[in-house]
């Protein structure tokens, strides 16, 4: 990976939907943990998969429930699909995920710098130029990249969902709010996930 | 009198009744009173023990893992219960997922910290407004029925649960006055 492009200023605004439609075609039996709001409402609309949990509140534990997903299976690989201001409220779970060191945990961060879903408010974050990507670096997870565009973004969802992570990758996003919303019916949403991963038959 | 495998603390007694019930993840945010459990526990290759950041986070732990197939209790104080109450409510209540929960009371009983004092006293009114099974255990002889039984009902019933260990087990955080 280019290292003079890994920092947020120098990354391409790109578009979630697109972007998850992107990793969803790359996946076979990967769970996915998608985070509240549009995270999740864009997984829903890029296609039904069993293997997908889809939050519906609890803001800033897509991260966590995936690492419990990825402790509980070792032999699948869980990703955490979560927004930039829901990640602002749970940073020090990057520093659990790095003492653990799940070698089957992807983090995949998008980032629009706004509160997108309650009226487009700039996150502390934006106004202060922090970069996720380096916080998550620091705190121990070694493989924490910026993807510079579409290419960049699928050739790390590819290296990551082949070698020993855990990943933390980020893509800044643009303003445009989820093409549709998953259905609210959190325990149909919870049986489902778990017959979709076989710990229910 | 002794309890499960002839364990005599409450810790021992909690030890064993959680492995019976193969109650194996056990993230936590330490507390003094929880020590000896959480030395028991890390020490111990049966169960995945480790200290998370926020007790938050290890809410959505337990309720990744059991959702994955395996079981696991969050271990923290009662100031730490207090940051609980919208990932109750909006994951392991809507969700009907059967997160257990083991809380060392703090604020009662020869409590110093007036702070820990008021924070004790959202405790019961959170669980009981969120309709989540609780209970004090405050007695050696009752400790491994009160725990083993929480833990088969909360799975059984795919509800979340809350065990409170009483200064009254634990002798809780002495202090001089």
């Amino acid at each position: 990976m280019s290292a003079t492009i890994d920092t947020r200023h120098n990354a391409k605004v790109m578009n979630r939907f697109e972007l998850t439609k992107l990793l969803v075609a790359k996946l076979t039996d990967e769970a996915v943990i998608g985070g509240i709001g549009n995270a999740n409402f864009d997984l829903w609309a890029a296609g039904r998969r069993p293997e997908n949990f889809y939050m519906l509140g609890s803001m800033g534990l897509a991260v966590p429930i995936a690492l419990g997903v990825a402790i509980a299976q070792p032999h699948r690989t869980v990703i955490a699909l979560e927004g930039d201001g829901s990640l602002l409220m749970q940073l020090g779970c990057l520093a659990t995920v790095a003492a653990r060191a799940p070698r089957n945990l992807v983090i995949v961060v998008w980032d629009n710098g706004i509160y997108q879903i309650t009226g487009g408010q700039k996150t502390p974050a934006a106004a202060a130029r922090t970069d996720l990507v380096a916080i998550a670096r620091a705190s121990g997870i070694v493989e924490s990249h910026w993807a510079a565009d579409e290419a960049e973004f699928e050739a790390l969802a590819a290296r990551a969902l082949g070698a020993p992570g855990p990943w933390f990758i980020a893509a800044r996003i643009d303003d445009k709010p989820a093409v549709t919303q998953t259905e609210r019916d959190p325990v149909r949403i919870r049986d489902a996930f778990m017959r979709g991963i076989g710990s229910r038959s | 009198m002794a309890g499960a495998g002839g364990a005599t603390t409450w810790h021992d007694i909690v030890v064993e009744t959680l492995r019976r019930n193969d109650v194996r993840l056990v993230p936590y945010v330490p507390d003094r009173v929880l020590t000896p459990l959480i030395r028991a526990v890390e020490a111990d290759p049966f169960f995945t023990a480790f200290p998370t950041a926020r007790e938050e986070e290890a809410v959505g732990i337990v309720a990744g893992a059991w959702m994955g197939g395996m079981r696991g209790i969050v271990l923290m104080q009662t100031s730490g219960f207090a940051t609980l109450p919208n990932v109750l409510a909006s994951l392991a209540c809507a969700c009907q997922i059967p997160l257990l929960m083991m809380v060392s009371e703090r604020g009662t009983l020869g409590e110093f910290n007036l702070g820990q004092a008021m924070v004790c006293r959202t405790m019961r009114p959170v669980l009981s407004a969120l309709g989540i099974e609780h209970h004090t255990i405050t007695r050696l002889d009752e400790t491994e029925f009160v725990v083993d039984r929480t833990i088969r009902q909360a799975i059984a019933t795919q509800a979340p649960a809350c065990l409170i260990l009483s200064p009254l087990l634990t002798g809780g955080k002495a202090f001089s006055a």
